[in-house]
């Protein structure tokens, strides 16, 4: 490595539900939960609001890898947005691997309210998945 | 004589704040009156609140300025109460406002006069620990911000009336008389700290490293006199070695406070943590004699303190406290357990002081003619936990008992409910409707963005470089102001937002600061106020999601607040104003739970002129406290309760659904459906609609596994003991051993249950009025009666009960016997005085079974959309300001579907869900959000798709003059966007989240 480089880091971009991840990771800070400062959050009212196509402009764009977290099974504050989104994500996720995007880079997780532990935990474990498989290239348009 | 609309409520802290709030909202007109010149009280003076180490400014700022900008709330400082006459109904109160030397109406709260006055005062808010001048606020974010002239500190030179632009100041301003006619009057008047000098052993006052916890609560704030740096006075140094020494003031006969605080233990614990959090090379230990974590999630703190934190806990009583004259360190002397005096040297002590009753009460009693109990609290009974001993008066908070500050929430909102139901046929005749400035209408202009970054006091500030991000918000497209604040939620700072507004012509705002989730609305009704569309807002939240994660690097916080930054900005160039649609309610409640909780909720609600049904699983009504007899009181409960069931068949406005359950709820809050199935024989569905929803499940008592029980018929639980007391007339005891924690506080259940200890005492005092020869051993891992009941327990050991502590890793054991052809009972347990195992031959084993939520609580909580928290108990909106409230609005839970908790608590949070749906059902109508999905008829094909994954049938496909497509019912879509995700053609988008703004958050990426 030149010593000019600076260290890489990831950079995940991170869309959480308002009504559980979102407060996950409320909970977090609160309880002082110490994670990589890897994410950059965006708020959606539920995972369901997430299309796909903003995952593929997110791999785009250069992010190295995306995070969606929404409430568990059957918590969904809109009944059934999140199943909805792991359905659509089932999928994109085929399409991407066929496109030779590693599956590492696309990230699913429930989060609840209450789980500030696991949002920690889940953001450290994305962050290392995606540290081990380096920066996104195949998608990126410069 | 006619009922007058209106109240006092006297104290301005959050129990008065909350009480105001929930009347005003529920259309009484309230006057908030503080002897102080400023309201607050107590909570504005902590750093941080347990468990949860939220900043308790940053949660308690909201609710101050909503008091001081609600138009049916007057804010009444620095007056007293002189003289009241009439009675519930009509109360004729004089009061007495005292000069401030300056003038409310024209003071800015600038604060000019403050830096310009010569005066050194010492500042009381700090604790005596800065210095400030005669001229002062008691904090800078005070409510109202209006200044206040120390007549006593004061020269008179008159350099403040001189720089004062707005001529405030007026030095001969005189002392003013107040009439006021109420309805009713609500006593708030929180507490006074016990003064640690009395307690001469400790030597507060002469050792100059010896401080309250109070004083060292303030050293730990970061408007405190270090900016959060721990310093000992002495010198200045950092302390290492920190002594917590609990119960200074608190159960205490030598002092006359021979009843628990109920706070300590938990704000000492807290302290500690904090201050290990600030300065990671202090080791704080807290000398006490037991800890008591009884709370919700309490104990959960407790152990990540000890264990994270290295918090050191130590069961002793401290002989004395000595000085080392050289480095003024302080040596403890102490003997823990097991009797080996320990001599220790700290670098610095905090003395935990305990919850005095408020010097005002005495007064303020004999003007109102209520009764105080023997140590000074207002007097409340168990049934009517929030009613004074005079009708129309009633009391919440710490004024009638030591409580933490959830609890003294709750009793506000019960308070104001108690209010409703005395009032309900005056409700609304003495309120004003708010008045907004006309939308500016900015559609079409290029977007004027204004930032605002917020320091949090150190919570932000002391870890992300604030005026760099200040100065690269500036730098973004379209941002036209940026600017730091030191707490952007306070009042001052809500004028600050409206006059940049104004000044700069902007027509975007976003803050920077914490989480949405808490603190949008507050901005968002700024904005309003200032012509704004309340959607052309936008937050990053740079403090749960960004400095509070990355405590530790500063500069990769600092990069990431920046980003957050650019991202809210990419998204605050495209927001457009929203239009929220008035929607009717249906002034109807619905109550799940019949069990002491859910008939004092439909009780109340009735009582205010609501309709009510309500659902009951079993075949009566009654729950947990069926097998409940007496309290700690002696009262009689199963009487108490045959009454309130009665009142409640009697009443023509509440519906009773025995054997039923809920199926499923649709709808929204102001118009929730819910099919009820009922169970008679076979099985019938009703429809029921309502404006609102009561959670009150109750809980059920643990079976607990150990211990034989079930297989030897003298181990019983407590309940089972009581029932039995009850039942027989004069029965012998003999040897009766309690074991406490069954159940509770391990790896299955790991939370307190709260009730077990009040429990344990109770039934071995009755068993021991019943019998005085038996003999009462309880075996405890911390007796936790907290707060009055601290009584009791002396009680019990007066009279011969044996209390025996025991460790975790240590269970007593029980082992059968064969002895002269019969089986004995025979208890172990290792005595940690003795330090010797000690064997109890048991005629009766009492289990201290732990309370569990029922098993319907999951399927409940997912038809609700509502969270439950880790140990199966539904989970409020926010564990010390919200909680009786979900963060779903319009649903509410109370009693033991929360936690575990004995009668009083129970009936508080009912009376507090009640006040809560309260302000929803006395509204004509309630706004639907304005963050709705949108179809664009020109893309659209009319496939479908969105039909299909809409959850609320909300989408219709329609015949137009140019074919199909698809439309939106404004009034069933909740927002989701699922829609949205699913168009194939971008045809649908959801309003405030469009795929416009998403793409270009994303492209925020450099
Ligand atoms: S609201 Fe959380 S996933 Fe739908």
């Amino acid at each position: 490595m030149k010593p000019a480089e600076k260290e890489w880091t990831p950079k995940i971009l991170a869309f959480l539900c308002n009504w559980c991840s979102y407060a996950g990771a409320d909970l977090a800070g609160i309880s002082r939960m110490q994670y990589p400062p890897n994410i950059r959050v965006v708020r959606v009212p539920c995972s369901g609001r997430v299309n796909p196509y903003f995952i593929i402009k997110a791999l785009q764009r250069g992010w190295d890898g995306v995070l969606v977290s929404g409430c568990h099974p059957g918590d969904c504050h809109y009944i059934s947005g999140n199943l909805v989104a792991r359905r659509r994500f089932a999928v994109l996720k085929d399409l991407l691997e066929y496109l030779g995007i590693e599956s590492g880079r696309l990230n699913f997780s429930w989060v609840s309210a209450a789980e500030g532990e696991k949002f920690a935990t889940v953001v450290k474990e994305v962050v290392e998945k995606v540290k081990a498989l380096g920066p996104a290239e195949r998608l990126v348009k410069r | 004589m006619d009922k007058l609309g209106s109240v006092m409520v006297i104290g301005g802290g959050v129990a008065g704040v909350q009480a105001s709030l929930d009347l005003a909202d529920s259309n009484f007109k309230v006057y908030l009156v503080d002897s102080l010149p400023s309201i607050g009280g107590t909570m504005a003076q902590l750093d941080k609140t347990f468990p949860t180490n939220d900043c308790a400014m940053c949660i308690l700022a909201p609710k101050l300025v909503a008091a001081g900008r609600h138009q049916n709330i007057s804010l009444l400082t620095n007056a007293n109460l002189k003289h009241v006459e009439g009675k519930a109904g009509h109360f004729k109160a004089t009061l007495t406002r005292r000069s401030r030397r300056v003038d409310e109406d024209k003071c800015t709260g600038c604060g000019v006069c403050a830096q310009k006055c010569p005066v050194e005062a010492l500042d009381k808010f700090n604790e005596g620990l800065s210095k400030g001048g005669a001229v002062y606020v008691r904090y800078p974010q005070a409510v109202p911000l209006i200044y206040i002239i120390n007549k006593e500190k004061c020269l008179g030179c008159g350099i403040c009336e001189e720089v004062c632009k707005a001529g405030a100041i007026r030095y001969d301003q005189k002392d003013e008389e107040l009439q006021l006619d109420v309805g009713s009057i609500i006593l708030a008047t929180g507490f006074d700290e016990f003064d640690p000098s009395l307690k001469t052993e400790y030597g507060y006052g002469r050792h100059l490293n010896v401080v309250s916890s109070i004083e060292f609560e303030r050293l730990l704030s970061a408007s405190g006199p270090h900016a959060g740096l721990v310093l000992r006075p002495s010198d200045g140094d950092i302390p290492r070695k920190i002594a917590f020494i609990q119960c200074v003031g608190s159960r205490d006969a030598t002092c006359g406070t021979d009843y628990c605080s109920s706070v300590c233990c938990m704000y000492a614990t807290k302290e500690a943590v904090i201050a290990k959090e600030h300065m990671n090379q202090i080791e704080p230990t807290i000398f006490l004699m037991d800890v008591r974590a009884y709370g919700k999630d309490f104990d959960k703190y407790i152990e990540r303190a000890e264990n994270e934190y290295g918090v050191r806990f130590v069961r002793c009583r401290v002989s004395s406290i000595e000085e080392v004259p050289e480095t003024r360190n302080l040596k403890i002397k102490y003997e823990p357990e097991d009797g080996k005096l320990i001599q220790e040297e700290f670098n610095l002590v905090v003395l935990t002081v305990g919850i005095k009753p408020s010097e005002s009460n005495k007064e303020l009693a004999e003007k109102l003619g209520v009764e105080l109990d023997k140590f000074g609290f207002f007097k409340t009974q168990t049934f009517t936990p929030i009613s004074t001993s005079k009708p129309g008066i009633f009391v919440c908070g710490v004024a009638s008992s030591p409580k933490d500050i959830p609890e003294t929430v709750t009793q506000a909102s019960a308070a104001s409910t108690g209010v409703g139901e005395l009032l309900a046929s005056a409700r609304g005749t003495l309120v004003k409707k708010k008045e907004y400035p006309k939308e500016r209408d900015v559609r079409g202009q290029p977007p004027r963005i204004g930032v605002f970054i917020c320091h949090c006091g150190i919570n932000i500030g002391g870890v992300i470089d604030v005026p760099s991000v200040v100065e690269y918000a500036q730098t973004l497209p379209n941002v036209v102001h940026a600017c730091d604040n030191l707490y952007t939620c306070s009042s001052d700072t809500q004028e600050i937002v409206k006059n940049r507004i104004q000044e700069y012509g902007l027509n975007r705002v976003i803050v920077a600061s914490c989480s949405p989730r808490t603190h949008e609305p507050l901005f968002q009704e700024t904005i309003k106020e200032a012509g704004l569309n309340r959607y052309l807002f936008e937050m990053a939240n740079i403090r749960d999601q960004c400095s509070w994660v990355h405590m530790h690097d500063h500069k990769a916080a600092t990069e990431k607040a920046k980003d957050l930054m650019r991202m809210a900005v990419a998204k605050a160039r495209e927001i457009e104003p929203l239009e929220r649609v008035a929607l009717g309610v249906t002034r109807r409640g619905l109550v799940i739970g019949g069990g002491l909780a859910g008939i004092t909720a439909a009780l109340a609600l009735a009582k205010q002129g609501f309709e009510v049904d309500l659902i009951e699983k079993n075949k009566e009504l009654g729950g947990f406290l069926r097998k409940i007899h007496y309290t700690l009181e002696n009262d009689d409960t199963q009487e108490y309760l045959r009454a309130m069931i009665d009142n409640v068949y009697s009443n023509e406005l509440i519906k009773v659904f025995l054997n039923s359950k809920v199926e499923n709820v649709s709808g929204y809050v102001g118009n929730f459906k819910t099919t009820v199935t009922l169970d008679s024989g076979s099985e019938v569905k009703r429809e029921l609609e309502h404006g609102i929803i009561i959670v009150a499940t109750g809980g059920e008592e643990y079976h607990p596994n150990e211990y034989l029980y079930g297989k030897d018929h003298r181990v019983l639980t407590q309940l089972e003991l009581e029932n039995r007391i009850t039942v027989a007339a004069d029965e012998k005891f003999g040897n009766v051993v309690m074991i406490q924690c069954v159940g509770s506080r391990n790896d299955e259940h790991p939370y307190c249950s709260r009730m077990c200890c009040g429990e344990a005492v109770k039934n071995s005092l009755k068993v021991k009025e019943k019998d005085p020869e038996a003999n009462v051993y309880v075996l405890f891992r911390d007796i936790r009666t907290y707060g009055i009941m601290e009584e009791d327990y002396k009680r019990a050991r007066e009279a011969g009960v044996i209390f025996i502590r025991y460790e975790e890793e240590n269970k007593p054991k029980l082992a059968k016997i064969k002895s002269e052809g019969k089986e004995d009972l025979q208890v172990s347990v290792f005595e940690p005085i003795i330090q010797e195992d000690i064997i109890i031959d048991a005629d009766l084993l009492v289990l201290s079974a732990a309370v569990i939520p029922p098993q319907e609580n999951g399927t409940l909580a997912k038809m609700l959309k509502v969270p439950l928290n880790e140990d199966g108990f539904f989970l409020e909106a926010h564990a010390k300001l919200r909680p009786v409230d979900f963060a779903t609005e319009g649903i509410f839970v109370c009693g033991m579907a929360h936690s575990p908790k004995p009668i009083e608590e129970s009936i508080s949070q009912a009376k507090a869900a009640v006040s809560r749906a309260c302000t929803l059902l006395t509204k004509d109508t309630i706004e639907a959000e304005g963050i709705i999905a949108t179809v664009n008829p020109n893309r659209c094909t009319a496939c479908e798709l969105c039909m299909l994954v809409c959850a609320y049938n909300a989408i219709e496909i329609e015949e137009t003059k140019r074919g199909k497509v698809a439309k939106v019912n404004s009034a069933l879509c909740k927002g989701c966007g699922a829609c949205a995700a699913t168009c194939r053609c971008s045809a649908i988008d959801l309003k405030g989240f469009t795929d416009m703004q998403m793409n270009l958050i994303i492209n925020t990426l450099r």
